[in-house]
């Protein structure tokens, strides 16, 4: 009784606070921000009093039974994100073929409404997708139940807040204009304070493992967590022009503070988007497949390899900018490199079905893996052709980048999530099985096609663009004004957007199919293949007591 | 010591010995786990993921 | 050798360990690029003519940033052929060694910026950013014809000029003490900018939005646009003399 007064009084004075900043205010922005920061406290508040906040789960919990609350609400949050992520890019494209969909309003306009995309996608469906997961495999792995429940949660609704933040700040138009980092101070020291205490939990879990080796899939993530953080608090060191302000200014410019900046944001690719993918990858490709991991040695090598060539390949950003030529040739090379642990990394997941590759055929969930795989094979060459400095100079700032960025993202990131979807959320629920494992078809099906209008309309597109821009006559002038060069992409940016509706209906089938599962309803259908599964053997061991 | 000698020693020195002790160091990594001695520990370490599938 | 087999089982089993080699591993790439820059004297020189900007360029910078402009505009010319003639000469790296942040851009959805100052009049850039299509009928820019109803609310220049010199652009005392005053006489029209032209070589003081009565966001953000590019005369000895030693491009 005595700590929920304690944690009330904690949430008033966190109330509180924000209340005093609210009104302290300098800006408007940062104004909403702190109420949606003190209506985060009332909701905490009213948790406490009610006396939801200290659950069994958290008192008293049951180390025979693994935690999986905060798996669950990742998974929701997963989809609902996805869906709002996806959903917002759909609309993006539709503006860049047709500018009259920006609205004419602030609030709406391609600039704001991109880094929502952006961030809803990979922070919020990508980040959600990782916390569930890293918390799924880390317990299973380590047959262990998670370390820390109450920061668990507190990880998952504090990540929450981040991505509400990140997100109502865009429209506002508060953002430090750099890709990918784009949340302003106060929004990155909470993510900070989030991330250790993810860190902590992941960790201490694996401190009290039954198992005595830590499976590899732990290793990435672990990586990705470290490593995250290393590069976020770097590319964010920002000094605010004032504490009651949403307004800061980086502390590195120009030249360093690109450098930084695209350190950051290719790792974010490396770290976020590819480590800890990897990391779904090697447990739940086995598990589906019911047969381990093609070759554990592979996998440690993919591991060094990957993590030491990736940190290097930053300044294929950079190319011919002003960014000294020693640094561009250094990440160039190791762009090259870093293609071969890549497909290491593939080769490994694809030959886990060597012997069973009849269930590509019979098991759509193994298919979208396959699938996703395939894709992050074809991203990871295409990568590290673009970061050749001679393709370079065609391929940047058009369209192919886009178009390259969605074949890893939606391809390997949208698929490997939604195969690990679909095959967590029956064994999260106690389902005997999915709703429908004709609709994961259906869903396999619309997204991929989806990638193939996106990818190769973008890659048309790029190619266009880059060619159109550097076309001379015979009479030795440019032939095309850059206005030309814009009317000569809007198909493309139609058949972008097809792909992309095609990409989001396939995830509006994921969601029903979800939604149904968790009520617990079985559509009639002609039977799929599916791994076993038994809930009672769904356990960590528990020490026994001397 | 001036900042362009210090540029110079550890130019020289990423030219000659800091690159082969990396790639040393790279190829001895990449060959750890194919040394003999692994071969039981790997075998285990890929099968326990499916541990609890066949816990009594 | 069997120590060493120890040794290693031990990373594979201990967390902690297994932690600090994998941040080893990840840190040695950043350093070695990211840490030389700081103190290889070629990275930035310092090039004749290149200033900080002035409050009102610098609060039409903040619109810039806020509307995400850097999500369609690079600011960063190439060596090449085709840019040079497009864009104009290649961006040098001390053009944008006070941009906190850099905005050179990933993509040209729109067109390079980043000497697009002086290349339109006013009116133009007004009327182009109220409505694009009313002068380039294929563009697919949004509308900002919000910016010329809004008043300018820039806060406190003062503390946003303080803040950039903590963060290490060279802005003198009285840059800092003179901040919001140099914000309105720059917008005027008929203001007396001799001091602020003294302490901004090349600054642009009129009425920038055809709107002589208000200060508005359009006056900030067109002011920012017609600088840019506009302060180093790329040409002169002194600049070419810097660009020759920024090697291989």
């Amino acid at each position: 009784m005595e700590s929920a007064l304690k944690r009330s009084g904690l949430w008033l004075a966190g109330l509180l606070i924000a209340v005093l900043a609210c009104a302290a205010a300098v800006d408007t922005g940062f104004a909403i921000h702190m109420g949606i920061v003190g209506f985060a406290c009332i909701i905490g508040l009213i948790v406490t009093l009610r006396g939801l906040d200290m659950s069994r789960a958290i008192l008293s919990p049951d180390q025979g039974r693994y935690d999986d609350d905060v798996i669950r609400w990742g998974v929701i949050a997963t989809v609902f994100w996805g869906m709002a992520g996806f959903l917002v890019g759909l609309v993006i494209a539709l503006q860049l073929a047709l500018p009259v969909l920006n609205l004419g309003l602030e609030w709406t306009a391609f600039g704001r409404l991109r880094p929502l995309h952006t961030s809803a996608v990979i922070f919020a469906f990508g980040g959600n997708a990782l916390i569930a997961t890293s918390f799924y495999v880390v317990q299973r792995t380590c047959r262990a139940r998670l370390a820390f429940p109450g920061l668990a949660r507190f990880v998952f609704w504090g990540y929450q807040l981040f991505i509400v933040l990140a997100a109502t700040g865009y429209l506002l138009g508060i953002t430090q204009a750099k890709e990918y980092a784009e949340p302003e101070w106060y929004v990155d020291i909470w993510l900070t304070i989030v991330w250790v205490a993810y860190l902590a939990v992941f960790v201490g879990t694996i401190i009290k493992r039954t198992e005595p080796h830590i499976y590899v899939a732990n290793w990435f993530y672990l990586s990705f967590i470290i490593t995250v953080a290393m590069l976020h608090i770097v590319n964010n060191l920002n000094w605010p022009v004032s504490f009651v302000g949403s307004r800061s200014f980086p502390v590195f410019a120009g030249v360093q503070g690109a450098l930084v900046q695209w350190w950051y944001g290719h790792n974010a690719v490396g770290f976020f988007l590819t480590a800890g993918f990897l990391a779904m990858m090697y447990y739940f490709v086995p598990k589906q497949a019911e047969r381990p991991i093609f070759s554990y040695r592979l996998s440690i090598i993919h591991f060094w390899a990957l993590i030491f060539l990736y940190i290097w390949a930053g300044p294929h950003h950079l190319h011919y900018t002003a960014l000294p030529d020693w640094a561009q040739t250094l990440g160039m090379v190791f762009s090259v490199m870093l293609w071969m642990p890549s497909w290491g990394g593939m080769i490994n997941g694809l030959m886990t079905l060597n012997g069973a590759w009849d269930k590509v055929r019979t098991d759509p969930i193994i298919r979208m893996m396959v699938m996703a795989l395939a894709f992050y094979g074809m991203s990871t060459f295409e990568g590290p052709m673009m970061s050749i400095k001679s393709v370079n100079s065609l391929s940047h700032y058009t369209d192919w980048t886009i178009g390259h960025v969605h074949s890893g993202a939606l391809g390997w990131n949208g698929m490997i999530t939604f195969a690990c979807v679909y095959y967590m959320v029956p064994r999260l629920w106690a389902k005997p099985r999915l709703y429908s494992l004709r609709m994961v078809n259906w869903h396999f099906w619309l997204a991929t096609v989806g990638i193939v209008f996106y990818a190769s309309s973008m890659w048309v597109a790029g190619i266009t663009q880059g060619l159109m821009w550097r076309e001379y006559g015979a009479d030795g002038y440019l032939v095309n004004s850059f206005a030309e060069t814009v009317l000569a992409l809007k198909p493309m940016y139609f058949l972008r957007a097809f792909g992309g509706l095609l990409f989001l209906s396939g995830a509006v089938v994921m969601t029903v199919n979800v939604w149904r599962t968790i009520l617990g309803h079985q559509r009639d259908e002609a039977p799929m293949r599916d791994a076993a599964f038994d809930p009672a053997k769904d356990r960590p061991i528990v020490a026994v007591a001397a | 010591m001036s900042t362009h000698s210090t540029y110079d020693l550890l130019r020289h020195l990423a030219d000659s010995w800091g690159l082969v002790m990396m790639t040393a160091i790279f190829l001895g990594l990449c060959a750890w786990p194919f040394r003999p001695g692994a071969r039981p520990m790997n075998r285990d370490a890929a099968n326990s993921i499916f541990k609890d599938e066949s816990d009594v | 050798m069997t120590t060493i087999v120890e040794r290693h089982k031990k990373l594979e089993r201990n967390v902690t360990l297994l932690g600090l080699a994998a941040f080893a591993a990840v840190t040695v790439g950043g350093i070695v690029e990211i840490a030389p820059l700081f103190w290889i004297d070629n990275t930035i020189e310092k090039v004749e003519g290149m200033r900080p900007y002035t409050p009102l360029e610098q609060a039409g910078r903040d619109i810039y940033i806020r509307e995400g402009c850097y999500n369609c505009h690079s600011q960063m010319i190439r060596p090449f052929r085709d840019e040079v003639e497009r864009y104009g000469h290649y961006s040098l790296a001390a053009e944008s060694m006070y941009d906190h942040p850099f905005q050179w851009g990933s993509k040209r959805t729109g067109p390079d910026l980043a000497r697009v100052g002086n290349r339109y009049s006013d009116e133009w850039h007004v009327q182009h950013l109220k409505d694009p299509r009313s002068l380039v009928p294929e563009s697919i820019m949004p509308t900002y014809a919000h910016l010329a109803e809004h008043e300018l609310n820039a806060g406190d220049m003062t503390a946003e000029l303080r803040t950039l010199y903590q963060v290490g652009v060279p802005y003198k005392p009285d840059d800092i003490a003179k901040a919001n005053d140099d914000l309105e006489v720059q917008a005027q029209a008929d203001g007396d900018a001799t001091d602020l032209k003294k302490r901004y070589p090349k600054a642009q003081a009129r009425d920038f939005d055809g709107d002589p009565k208000r200060l508005t966001e359009m006056d900030a953000l067109v002011a920012y646009l017609q600088m840019l590019g506009t302060l180093v005369d790329v040409n002169a000895p002194a600049a070419q003399e810097t660009l020759a030693k920024e090697k291989g491009r």
